[in-house]
């Protein structure tokens, strides 16, 4: 397996916070990797990096072979990056329908009823078929982030950027979460979730990195990350789902 | 198995064409059946409705709030006179080629104050409309300060009966408003479209799913201006004269503009469209008391604002949700059951 994503030496700071220190690993074609870490360690400014929301103060980011450190954020989506947001973003005065059509028509460069068609599937894996006509910012908050997955999705990502989807729902609807994004990685795409969730990430990925402080201080199979001492210290206390 | 489908009209949507249809055969037979008051003031409501609902588009969808359109809206009456007087072109054609000259020098303005965010953008395009009026006001040919009249031949040009002169401006200005609004209408169902409304709700999240913002938004300044200077053009062709301060008023041009686009419903195409109407008829109600009308102007932008931020259009939107331009994207299943 060839890397699809490779970051190497990646640096950002914001005056004295450090949310990216020296960061470096390669995630394969076809992986499913978790991302831990507390809160403020700087995981989202990571998803900011990757997706060039961001730009790193030193470092270089690869991605299906290309350089991307330079790449406007609009192009590395049209390449096969695509995100959801911790802090939901919908196009709120949009439906639900048309938000993840933005993903399919620009993101994946659909056009017409192929686009359509794309877009009513990805509705009905996320569990959205009912709410396809409301306005995005009329939702609840779990619907917010049910969008921001079927946004994405709609996209056609090569890679996709999950940032904290689990988090406040029930179990069963945890479940059905799980189901989606196993379904979503079995179809070839490669996935990096960030999650408190613990246990609802070990369902998925086969690979953890741990960051804390900007710095990546762990990474390696679910089981022996999450034996080792060093994280459940850093975790003792932070959070009480794992 | 997935049996929804996706359809664009509704029926409100059909009966706002019908009627739309019905009420353009009536307007443009106003030169039959309107005094010459009448079709004065309703030429003025069109063009303040086309240059409403092309501020919307930039400001409202592009999240350009400039206060400096009047830049272009007097750079359109001045190229009218100057390509006339010294171009001999029709006054038609010189309306149309001014629009080409302000797509042109919108260009280097839009990279000049698209580097400036929020306020300063708004300041910024404010001071570029100045430089604008001062320039002008420089140029002796066109009467410097003072300004200057259309020559009698340009305006004889047009029609050679004073009658006929004037349906030419109320059918112009009539004409401007329905290609604007059909322009606006037709470009935001286009994917381009969809693109600048994801932009109107949230630039990051429009920029992640591969939207090039500053392309789109220099798309839609560079678009809004050539036709706000069409606009500008047509306007000082119904007034026949024209001096920096008429052709660069931030009031006239921009702070009623945007009254309109606010209290109608700024984001929508219906809103332009009832903030005109709302507009004239306060204006048309209250002119005669003066500094009392301005100060109502503001208390009913100020009850707007507070009671009702997304407009007239706004609440009735919510309310009844309808739409009378298909804008929007409706899923609907076959058999009214919704599962999954
Ligand atoms: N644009 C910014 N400007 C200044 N500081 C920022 C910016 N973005 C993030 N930070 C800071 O960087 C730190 C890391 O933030 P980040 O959102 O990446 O953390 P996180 O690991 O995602 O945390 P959480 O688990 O709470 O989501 C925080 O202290 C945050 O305040
Ligand atoms: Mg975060």
């Amino acid at each position: 397996m060839s890397a699809l994503l490779s970051v190497s030496d990646l640096s950002k700071s914001f005056g004295a916070v450090i949310v990216a220190d020296e960061t470096s690993f390669e995630v394969a074609q076809g992986a499913a990797i978790g991302i831990l870490g507390p809160n403020g360690a700087g995981k989202t400014s990571l998803f900011n990096l990757i997706t060039g929301a961001m730009t790193p103060n030193a470092g270089r980011i690869t991605f299906d072979g290309a350089d991307i450190t330079a790449v406007p954020a609009a192009k590395r989506c049209k390449m096969g990056i695509a995100r959801s947001f911790q802090v939901p973003q919908p196009f709120g005065g949009m439906t639900v329908f048309e938000n993840a059509l933005v993903g399919a028509v620009q993101g994946a460069g659909l056009s017409g009823r192929e686009a359509e068609a794309h877009v009513l599937d990805v509705l009905e894996a996320t569990g959205l078929m009912n709410k396809a006509n409301v306005r995005a910012g009329s939702l609840s908050l779990l619907d917010r982030k049910r969008l921001e997955m079927a946004r994405a999705l709609a996209a056609k990502p090569k890679l996709l950027l999950l940032d904290e989807i689990a988090g406040g729902l029930t179990d069963a609807e945890c479940v059905a979460l799980i189901e989606t994004i196993k379904n979503v990685h079995a179809a070839g795409t490669t996935i990096i979730w960030i999650e408190h969730v613990v246990h609802a990430l070990l369902a998925v990925v086969e690979k953890l990195i741990v960051i804390n402080f900007g710095k990546k201080i762990a990474e390696g199979a679910p089981k022996t990350i999450m034996d080792s001492p060093h994280v459940k210290e850093i975790y003792l206390g932070v959070d009480p789902h794992a | 198995m997935t049996t929804a489908f996706v359809t664009r009209s509704t029926r409100a949507s059909r009966i706002a064409m019908i009627i739309a249809v019905l009420a353009l055969i009536v307007l443009a037979a106003a030169p039959w059946w309107a005094g010459r008051a009448d079709l004065r003031l309703m030429g003025e409501i069109f063009l303040y409705l086309a240059l409403a609902c092309l501020w919307n588009l930039m400001a409202g969808y592009a999240g350009l709030v400039s206060v400096g359109q009047q830049a272009f809206v007097g750079f359109g009456g001045y190229m009218l006179f100057a390509l006339t007087m010294f171009g001999g072109l029709h006054p038609v054609v010189a309306i149309l080629a001014g629009g080409v000259l302000a797509a042109i020098v919108s260009v280097p303005i839009a990279i000049l104050v698209f580097r400036l965010r929020g306020a300063y953008f708004a300041i910024g395009t404010w001071v570029v409309a100045e430089v604008f009026r001062l320039s002008f006001a420089q140029v002796s040919s066109l009467g410097g300060g003072s300004g200057s009249s259309l020559p009698v031949d340009v305006v004889r040009s047009l029609a050679d009966s004073r009658s006929g002169r004037e349906a030419l401006a109320y059918w112009l200005a009539l004409g401007a408003a329905v290609v604007v609004i059909g322009v606006v209408y037709a470009f935001l169902r286009t994917r381009r479209g969809l693109a600048l409304t994801a932009i109107r709700d949230s630039e990051v999240a429009a920029s992640g799913l591969g939207i090039d913002i500053w392309r789109t938004k220099l798309e839609v300044y560079v678009v809004t201006s050539a036709f706000t200077a069409i606009i500008g053009g047509l306007i000082f062709l119904q007034k026949l004269r024209i001096s920096p301060d008429a052709a660069f008023s931030v009031n006239d041009w921009t702070a009623f503009v945007i009254f309109i686009v606010v209290i109608g419903g700024i984001g929508t195409l219906e809103g332009p469209i009832i903030g005109t109407l709302l507009f004239f008829a306060l204006r048309e109600t209250l002119a005669d008391y003066g500094t009392a009308y301005l100060i109502a102007l503001g208390a009913v932008a100020i009850v707007v604002m507070l009671k009702a931020p997304k407009g007239v259009w706004g609440l009735i939107r919510d309310r009844f949700d309808i739409e009378l331009f298909p804008l929007s994207y409706r899923v609907r299943t076959r058999d009214d059951h919704q599962g999954n």
